[in-house]
């Protein structure tokens, strides 16, 4: 079988009571939820309401504590992934994905039901363009994952589903990492295969924009409970997020303050190959001023991502480098320590986070080894380091069993407030975020957002770089344009057209 | 010098041939083993121990049944079957496979050297070689060219791995599960058989490697019949970037170094040729140097792997 033709038509499945516990963490309590054949599903939450834990459940991934799963009217077992996809379910999962060694190509054809003994490449090679062609999108199949840019790889993902023939398809979070126009693009087609009765989706998400654009049916989880399910038709924006949230409210908006100052960080004449080593980044001149957010657009894989890690330390550029407050800057953890630069690189789990150290320790990077008042230490104090851990948890609104839980252990949106709580807290003279909402919903969105613009009113120089442009145009004082490398266009808040930057982000000026 | 023959100038690269070819077999099988069990993501430093237990068992089997081949195969089986215990006690949660490599080489060596006691005097019969010098008139020329089979069933085995990587579901699922056993999960691999089964394997390979050394060369049983190619083979994995076919080429280099010392003194040079007996130790110890870098990982180690985590 190869794949997509063979799809035999939607699958409804039903969750009837499922409960999940982690040692005496309650993630879900007696969840039921059905999801028509054909429909367009989406399941909403707040950051740690147990959305992925369910549709792991489903999946098989996590064995549930108590409930059954019924596929079409039969109800089935699924003891682990293969029996799920056994059965014509199929997940695309928000942390971990494709294997980063194999190629697109091997990526898909291993994840078949049946992969002949030996694979005829020349075959299979013609086989995926071919089914390539009759997709809406592409991704590159030729190059190891880990050098494709994240939403490059999560169009991979959806293709490699559709590859496969999945009839019933769960998507955690799949446009986070998208243009607002791959989203609308991916979801119509999602749609679009619904609607022909080949598919059926469930779609977790924090876009309410999404959920009313493109689902039919929408259900909403809270703190492990489901609170309701409705037509879509029915719900307006207002009475999701009273779902979602309950009784809570969401924190209000921050002024901007207009005091702008020094060049606070400066990028002169840098020069770096990208992750492919086949092109090249340059950077002749960025500067950012303290008390301004200098916002930089792009869409992903157009040197954001090498252009981050030369700015996190974790790259070293070829030529050029980092001034901060006219002085050369190397990252390094004094370096980082007396001039208060903080980041929040994307895919923080990986790239700021020991995922296997606690919360609390995780939290502890920037000041472990410093007492109160700055001097260096050298044993560390537990105690204190386990309150300060509490501290920001409950400041930051970080949802974890205990903090100290492994940092792998907590949901996708509260690994980036535990980043966020890190960076956040200090002195800071230069913050650099890149996609510091990707994941966060509503609440958490408005409430980070508010704490960037606090930070730049305080005085710091903040360089942000979003694949998100309504992020950038509410945030930013300055915008620049990333594309192929190179900043390829700038204007300021106050001029700034929508449409001229897309043109630019799409590389047709 | 005018007074030396003209055929001792020739006799150096071609006792280094030779010495290669017949030095690099161990290495070979070695690292083969251990290329494949990295690649499914768990590291296994107990292959000394294996080689010498294969070596060992070889030469034990051999002597008892009066067939080399018999004694290879009973060396892979017991290669197998260590391979498999390695395998058995890292499925164990909280277990290190580093550290259970380490005690696995001290307890194959111990093992081997209890149960090799009667087989040190009895001589047990000899691989067979191919003898691809009989064109020449020369002696140095047909000890040089003359082959093991062994080293021909590695070389094809080097090549046969490196295809079964890339083009069979065998070699693609020991990927998966050597570089993301997250990513495997989700695929409904099942990580721990995949695992123990690539061990188990690369096991066989190490006690074919020893069956090497006791059957053809030095081809004798003693205690001393190891001088660390297990370990080295390990480094030797890395150098070749988990690579098979690559791991031949660096086996064949090895080979050529550890010959360097017995080369020379082959054709009578007596002063200082100790010092190139070392050279496999300082070449190897050369190219980890010169291959690591600070700023980058490793290219091509598998993500699972305990020393690239
Ligand atoms: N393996 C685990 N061990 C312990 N607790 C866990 C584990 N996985 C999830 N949890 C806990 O279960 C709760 C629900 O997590 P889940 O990942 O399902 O949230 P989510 O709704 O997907 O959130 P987000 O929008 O942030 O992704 C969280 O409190 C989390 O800490
Ligand atoms: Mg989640």
């Amino acid at each position: 079988m190869t794949g997509f033709a063979a799809a035999a038509g939607a699958l409804s499945v039903e969750a009837v009571g499922v409960s999940m516990r982690f040692g005496d963490v309650v993630a879900l309590d007696d969840v039921s939820v059905r999801v028509e054949a054909g429909t367009m599903h989406a399941l909403l939450g707040e950051n740690g309401a147990g959305k992925s834990t369910f549709v792991k459940c489903l999946m098989g991934f996590h064995r549930m504590t108590a409930g059954q799963i019924v596929v079409g009217s039969r109800e089935v077992d699924v003891r682990d992934p293969r029996a799920a996809h056994a059965h014509g379910l199929g997940m695309v999962y928000q942390h971990f994905t494709l294997v980063p060694s194999l190629s697109g190509a091997e990526n898909m054809v291993i994840s078949r039901e049946r992969v002949p003994t030996v694979i005829d490449w020349q075959a299979e090679r013609a086989a995926l363009a071919r089914f390539v062609d009759t997709m809406p999108f592409t991704a590159p199949l030729d190059v190891p994952v880990q050098r494709l840019a994240a939403g490059e790889r999560q169009k991979l993902e959806i293709l490699k589903q559709l590859y496969l023939g999945r009839r019933f398809l769960i998507l955690d979070e799949p446009t986070s990492v998208l243009t607002p126009g791959e989203a609308d693009e991916l979801l119509g087609t999602l749609r679009d295969l619904t609607r022909s009765g080949r598919l059926t989706v469930l779609m977790i998400t924090h876009k309410l924009r999404e959920v009313s654009a493109f689902a039919h049916v929408v259900s909403v989880l809270r703190q492990g409970r489901h609170v309701g399910t409705g037509r879509v038709a029915d719900l307006d924006h207002g009475s999701m997020a009273a779902m979602m949230i309950g009784e809570k409210t969401v924190r209000a908006g921050t002024e901007r303050g207009n005091a702008v100052g020094s060049v606070g960080l400066r990028v002169q004449d840098l020069r770096t190959p990208d992750r492919t080593g086949r092109k090249e980044i340059v950077i002749d001149s960025l500067s950012v001023r303290s008390g301004e957010i200098v916002g930089i657009a792009g869409i992903s894989g157009n040197g954001q991502t090498e252009l981050m890690e030369v700015l996190t330390g974790q790259r070293r550029p070829q030529s050029g480098g980092i001034r901060i407050d006219g002085r050369s800057y190397v990252p390094s953890r004094a370096a980082v320590h007396a001039t208060g630069v903080r980041c929040l690189p994307e895919e923080p789990l990986r790239n700021a986070c020991a995922s296997r150290m606690s919360l609390a320790e995780n939290l502890a990077f920037r000041t472990f080894d410093r007492t109160v008042d700055g001097r260096r230490r050298f044993w560390l104090d537990r105690p204190a380091l386990r309150s300060r851990a509490r501290d920001l948890a409950a400041r930051f609104r970080i949802h974890a069993a205990s903090v100290e839980h492994p940092m792998a252990s907590l949901s996708g949106g509260n690994v980036q407030r535990a980043v966020l709580a890190r960076e956040l807290t200090g002195t800071i003279r230069v913050l650099i975020v890149a996609n510091p909402c990707f994941g966060l919903d509503f609440a958490a969105v408005a409430e980070v957002r508010s704490r960037i613009l606090t930070v730049r009113n305080s005085g710091a120089a903040v360089l942000l770089i979003s694949e998100d442009l309504d992020e950038i145009l509410e945030l930013a004082d300055r915008i620049l344009v990333m594309s192929e490398g190179r900043i390829v266009h700038e204007t300021a808040r106050a001029c700034a057209d929508a449409a001229v930057i897309g043109r630019h982000m799409a590389g047709r000026p | 010098m005018a007074s030396m023959p003209d055929v001792d100038l020739w006799g150096v690269p071609l006792a280094m041939l030779g010495g290669a070819i017949r030095v690099s077999t161990p290495f070979l099988f070695v690292s083969l083993g251990e290329c494949l069990t990295e690649r499914a993501g768990r590291v296994n430093l107990g292959l000394e121990g294996t080689l010498v237990l294969g070596a060992m068992t070889g030469y034990g089997a051999a002597y008892e049944t009066g067939s080399a081949w018999l004694g290879v195969g009973a060396a892979a089986l017991a290669g197998t079957l260590f391979g498999a215990v390695h395998g058995v006690v890292c499925r164990l949660p909280r277990v290190n496979d580093i550290a259970t490599g380490i005690a696995l080489m001290l307890l194959g060596i111990g093992l081997a050297f209890f149960f090799g006691k009667p087989y040190i005097q009895p001589v047990a019969p000899d691989l067979p070689a191919i003898p691809f010098g009989w064109w020449s008139e020369s002696p140095q020329v047909r000890t040089a060219l003359n082959v093991n089979v062994l080293f021909l069933a590695g070389c094809a085995l080097a090549v046969a791995l490196a295809w079964m990587f890339r083009a069979t579901r065998i070699g693609l699922t020991i990927r998966v599960v050597g570089d993301s056993s997250d990513a495997a999960r989700a695929m409904g691999v099942r990580t721990h058989t995949v695992r123990l089964l690539a061990t188990a394997a690369g096991g066989a390979l190490a006690g074919v490697g020893g069956a090497y050394l006791s059957l053809y060369y030095p081809g004798s049983w003693n205690e001393g019949i190891s001088s660390g190619q297990g370990l080295m083979a390990v480094a030797l994995v890395i150098f070749a970037r988990w690579n098979p076919v690559r791991c031949l080429g660096a086996a064949l280099l090895f080979g050529g170094a550890g010959a360097l010392g017995p080369a020379l003194q082959s054709v009578g040079i007596t002063q200082g040729y100790h010092l190139f007996y070392a050279a496999p130790y300082v070449l190897t110890l050369g190219l980890l140097v010169a291959t690591s870098s600070p700023t980058r990982a490793l290219a091509g180690a598998p993500g699972e792997l305990s020393i690239s985590r």
